[in-house]
């Protein structure tokens, strides 16, 4: 069972050397000259303005914590999905299950909704 | 020498044919399509100098992404810096293991009978890795925007960090709909139960919602939002130079491979070409045939990338968050629906 991922862990390590090896190989390779000016933070050719790190909009936050919620529902329908079609060969159950798992779901999606949780301006 | 010996040795051979040999490539000339297409787009050349055509122009950037200076700002979180591009690169070599690019030969190495199957892992779970690996590439872009210590760099890098997580869900349902008709997770499965109808027939819906999310995970046009040119200047790769610049693009033009031979694999048939078993080829040829249609299918896509990128403008943010959110989510629940109430009947 497990001899099915020794590819993988071996697709791992060569991908992860080959982006070391290049970064490392280039580090060594081109040329360096320091320059105060090449130092200074990129902005648009201004002297920078305060620090990078400010306080950015809560949204992004709100999104993170709406993609955790909505994701392990998605989760919860991959092994339902696997079982699906032999399932419904003994009984109709297992659709009207799911029926009333979605409907919950979307009942939370529209409480979102309303909240105003999906508004960008 | 023992079977295990000799597997993990094809499995090697096989992970430096298709990670080094034909993904490199595929990126070089991907470099010099999205060039010469935007041109030609545009009427205008393109570049046409180095080479015949300028086949070689891809190698002469390369060398020069390799010869230019590398700037490491003071300012920069100096370890964060240097491992995002090696992160982002990492994970989109890594999803193109489970997705099969041919069926498989069984043939006699060194005395043992082996099967060779024209996929580097058959994982079971093979979609779940996908889903699973695929996500990782986010944390490249936000280490790197946050290490960055740069305005542009830090918002490219919220902005993308938010809108990849948002167009995951879709893409999810999406492919929960194929998982249903198929009753497995392995791309082999999926692939053999489109031999009588290719899925883009029995879930067009499903295929559209795979798609546009696709184009919003790679970044591209008509969502690179992240990297704005004019606002954004280069988003989260703004303070990089050099070959980690370029390590970011080398890592979005991989992805693009994968998205494109994950939407042939899911929903057009992956290796499989309509009637070629009545024709009676020797076995060999059949695999090659097979192998060489993937390739095409493949490259169709990767053209509508580039395409697409060079036709369509850019999306406002709120719009590309309204139709993930708002359209495409409810879409890709509403797909599940009917496609459990149609198989149930």
């Amino acid at each position: 069972m497990l001899s099915q991922y020794i590819p993988v862990l071996l697709m791992l390590v060569i991908g992860f050397g080959f982006a070391a090896v290049t970064l490392i190989m280039t580090h060594m390779v081109n040329p360096r000259v320091k320059e105060p000016i090449k130092d200074s933070v990129y902005e648009s050719g201004l002297p920078p303005q305060m620090e990078a790190r400010l306080r950015y909009p809560i949204r992004f936050y709100l999104v993170a914590m709406m993609f955790i919620l909505f994701d392990v529902e998605v989760i919860f329908f991959y092994p339902w999905a696997v079982v699906y079609k032999k399932f419904l060969t003994y009984s109709s159950f297992i659709f009207w299950e799911m029926v009333v798992f979605i409907a919950i779901l979307f009942a939370g999606y529209l409480y979102l909704f309303k909240r105003g949780a999906f508004k960008w301006e | 020498m023992s079977v295990e010996t000799l597997n993990v040795i094809i499995a090697l051979v096989k992970i430096i044919l298709v990670v080094y040999v034909a993904m490199m490539v595929t990126d070089l000339i991907l470099i010099l399509a999205e060039r010469r297409i935007s041109a030609f787009i545009q009427d205008r050349l393109g570049p046409n100098r180095v080479g015949p055509q300028g086949i070689l122009q891809p190698l002469a950037d390369g060398l020069k992404f390799l010869l230019k200076e590398e700037v490491i700002p003071n300012h920069v979180d100096r370890f964060l810096y240097l491992l995002a591009p090696a992160i982002i690169l990492t994970p989109a070599l890594m999803t193109f293991a489970v997705v099969p690019f041919g069926d498989q030969i069984t043939t006699y190495i060194a005395g043992h009978l082996v099967t060779i199957r024209f996929q580097i892992a058959d994982l079971d779970v093979g979609i779940l890795y996908i889903v699973a690996i695929a996500s990782l590439g986010v944390y490249g872009l936000v280490v790197g925007g946050y290490a960055s210590n740069n305005k542009y760099s830090l918002l490219g890098g919220l902005r993308s960090s938010a809108q990849m997580i948002s167009y995951e869900l879709p893409m999810g349902l999406a492919i929960i709909s194929v998982v249903m008709m198929t009753g497995s997770l392995r791309l082999q499965d999926i692939v053999v139960d489109q031999f009588g109808m290719w899925n883009i027939i029995r879930q067009p819906l499903a295929a559209i919602i795979f798609i546009v999310a696709a184009f919003a995970e790679t970044n591209r046009l008509p969502f690179d939002l992240p990297e704005a040119e004019q606002e954004l200047v280069g988003g989260y790769h703004t303070e990089y130079s050099s070959m980690k610049f370029a390590s970011f693009f080398l890592a979005e033009y991989t992805n693009m491979i994968t998205a494109s031979a994950l939407i042939v694999t899911l929903f057009f048939g992956g290796w499989h070409v309509p009637f070629l078993h009545q024709a009676n080829l020797p076995v060999l040829w059949e695999q090659i045939i097979q192998i060489l249609a993937f390739v095409i299918k493949t490259g169709f896509f990767l053209f509508f990338f580039i395409w697409v990128r060079w036709t369509l403008p850019r999306f406002r943010y709120d719009q590309l968050m309204n139709l993930g959110w708002k359209a495409l989510l409810p879409l890709g629940l509403l797909n599940i629906v009917i496609t459990a109430a149609v198989m149930a009947l």
